[in-house]
């Protein structure tokens, strides 16, 4: 398609000032604000009691609800991509419920589940504290992130075919054996792919873990609990800035990670 | 070792795959499954495989019922259209697989990759990864690492479908080489006649899931017992209704030229045409006829020489008889 210079640089500032209000304006706004009194005054807001507790706590969620969703995403992808049983378009769509459902109904379905009161809410007067608990925050952060890794590898099962797990099955090598050795290495970009997604998705929640979080600085706040907190309950806005930054710093790693393994994919698909 | 398939069916919902399919495929044999796409014959070899299982019916290789058993468990070699190549890993990699699978010690392993890789003219690409491969050097890999288990039957799934003209004919007869150097029992699923012709010492011809006719080239070729095997094996003439060769037309300026030289029956006489077209086609001509008397249209094969002898033009008025007509053209 030809368009006329006059066109192409009026949908160019078009695209260009999109991206600048949205995008690049809060962010500057925040990193400026951030670092407004120097790094040294930053730096002592990341690093309060509050603050390390609640990147831990991120950290944690993400450590616990990355590998239930991998070995999760993975078993559906297969299931999804392989299997042949009835039911099977009844579980492609649920999959894709966390989607659909906003994160804080899937808060509220929590309490109303686990909740005191809930139908599994007995287990709290065993001891197990679900809802205000971390089990509760990690049953949501897994529900809002579950279809990342089923959405990033199904399609790649689908590509490979069957062909060369065939291939080893003819070669004597079992089911397990076949995953680790052929299924598995071929699939790895995609799982990567879901594995950084969930990660920034999971650092990122608010809405699902605000509802079932008891909310505690130092106790039980992440980091986007943080954020909020400080700028609404403290009106302490440096110290929400500084917090957001830090979880945008997570984030970007997370971003930057993926980008390199992108790069390094399309470098190994060139061969092809 | 002999593969004997009895009475084999396979439906997939209302279309039958195979439809009571029963073949013996001797020891040592090269045995090409021939048909048309959707005759059964992909489905007979993957039974034969253990990678499709069969609705009823029963598999036996080398006198053991592996109908039920897996693949792991048949002792096979198994060669895909898409070569199947196991991408992340190097070509030493791929051949050695099922040899790591069964835990042989690593110099055994070694040795026999390096071995393997030499008979399929591979060597020096040890640490090639498939992608860098061609298409030809990819099916030879992928034919290394299913000998390299020593399988008691080799299996071979239109595995130069999807290789040019030219890398496929040169596959071919190395196929063919390296079975009499091997001698292992082999079956190639193939829709190319020319290919069954080529490579097989025995060739079952398939069609809608059932076996028309069993037997060598020459057999099928000269001999069909079925219409379907007769023109799915080479092209054909209709002469007044019976099915020949079209270089089994003897064509003539003259009724007795036509005649001339063989024995004169009843059955198969001459008939009068008139040259449509005349194409050359390298060492062989073909001659585009109509039956004068039915106006049906057939083609013969002629030679060079004798389409220089006959000096044929559009519209002249020639003779032609059939010199040799299979039995169940005859029979009709």
């Amino acid at each position: 398609m030809n368009l006329s210079k006059k066109t192409v640089l009026s949908l160019r500032s078009v695209a260009l000032l999109y991206l600048l209000v949205l995008l690049v304006l809060p962010i500057g706004v925040i990193l400026y604000r951030s670092f407004e009194r120097g790094f040294g005054e930053f730096w002592a807001w990341i690093t309060t009691p509050a603050a390390i507790s609640a990147l831990q706590l991120s950290l944690l969620i993400v450590a616990i609800v990355v590998p239930l969703n991998v070995i999760f995403g993975v078993l559906v992808a297969l299931a999804l991509a392989r299997g042949k049983f009835r039911g099977k378009a009844a579980l492609q769509a649920a999959v894709d419920l966390p989607f659909a459902v906003s994160p804080v109904v899937v808060g509220v379905a929590l309490i109303m589940l686990w909740g005191v009161g809930g139908w599994f809410g007995g287990i709290e007067s065993l001891g197990f504290r679900i809802i205000f608990g971390l089990p509760g925050m990690v049953l949501a952060t897994t529900f809002v992130t579950l279809p990342f890794v089923v959405r990033e590898v199904e399609p790649v099962l689908h590509e490979i075919g069957q062909d060369q797990e065939q291939a080893a099955a003819t070669l004597g090598a079992s089911a397990w054996q076949t995953f680790w050795r052929i299924t598995l290495p071929a699939i790895r970009w995609g799982l990567t792919y879901g594995v950084v997604l969930t990660i920034a998705r999971a650092l990122g929640e608010y809405g699902a873990v605000l509802m079932v979080s008891s909310n505690f600085p130092g106790i039980s706040q992440t980091l986007t609990l943080l954020v909020s907190s400080r700028n609404h309950d403290d009106y302490n806005t440096f110290g929400a800035y500084a917090a957001a930054t830090l979880l945008m710093l997570l984030a970007l790693v997370a971003l930057v990670v993926m980008s390199l393994l992108e790069a390094t994919r399309r470098r190994n698909r060139d061969d092809d | 070792m002999t593969i004997n398939v009895v009475g084999a069916n396979k439906r997939y919902g209302d279309f039958a795959a195979l439809d009571d399919v029963s073949l013996e495929i001797p020891d040592g044999s090269l045995t090409a499954l021939l048909g048309p796409s959707g005759s059964g014959k992909s489905t007979l070899l993957r039974s034969i495989a253990g990678l499709d299982r069969l609705d009823s019916g029963l598999v036996e290789i080398n006198g053991v019922d592996v109908t039920y058993a897996t693949p792991q468990q048949r002792d096979i070699g198994f060669v895909f259209q898409h070569y199947a190549a196991f991408k992340h890993m190097t070509v030493r990699e791929n051949v050695a697989f099922g040899l790591k699978i069964r835990k042989r010690p690593a110099a055994e392993v070694k040795a026999k990759v390096d071995d393997l890789l030499e008979v399929v003219g591979l060597t020096g690409f040890q640490t090639r990864y498939p992608a860098q491969l061609s298409g030809g050097q990819r099916q030879r890999m992928a034919l290394a690492r299913a000998l390299a288990v020593d399988p008691q039957v080799l299996l071979l799934d239109e595995p130069f479908g999807a290789l040019d003209a030219k890398v496929r004919d040169e596959l071919r007869s190395w196929l063919r080489r390296l079975h009499d150097e091997v001698h292992v029992t082999t079956v190639i699923v193939t829709h190319d006649q020319q290919e069954a012709l080529d490579i097989a010492d025995r060739i079952a011809v398939l069609n809608k899931g059932r076996i028309e006719q069993v037997g060598t080239p020459a057999d099928v070729y000269d001999r069909p017992e079925t219409e379907f095997v007769m023109s799915f094996l080479g092209s054909v003439a209709k002469l007044n209704g019976v099915l020949v060769r079209p270089h089994d037309i003897r064509v003539g300026r003259t009724p007795e030229l036509a005649r001339q030289g063989e024995q004169t029956s009843e059955e198969a006489g001459v008939l009068r045409a008139e040259v449509e077209r005349v194409v050359y086609l390298g060492f062989e001509v073909r001659v585009e006829l109509k039956n004068a008397a039915t106006g049906e249209r057939f083609h013969a094969q002629i030679t060079r020489g004798d389409a220089t002898a006959l000096q044929l033009a559009e519209g002249d008025v020639v003779y032609v008889r059939a010199t040799h007509v299979p039995e169940i053209a005859a029979a009709k």
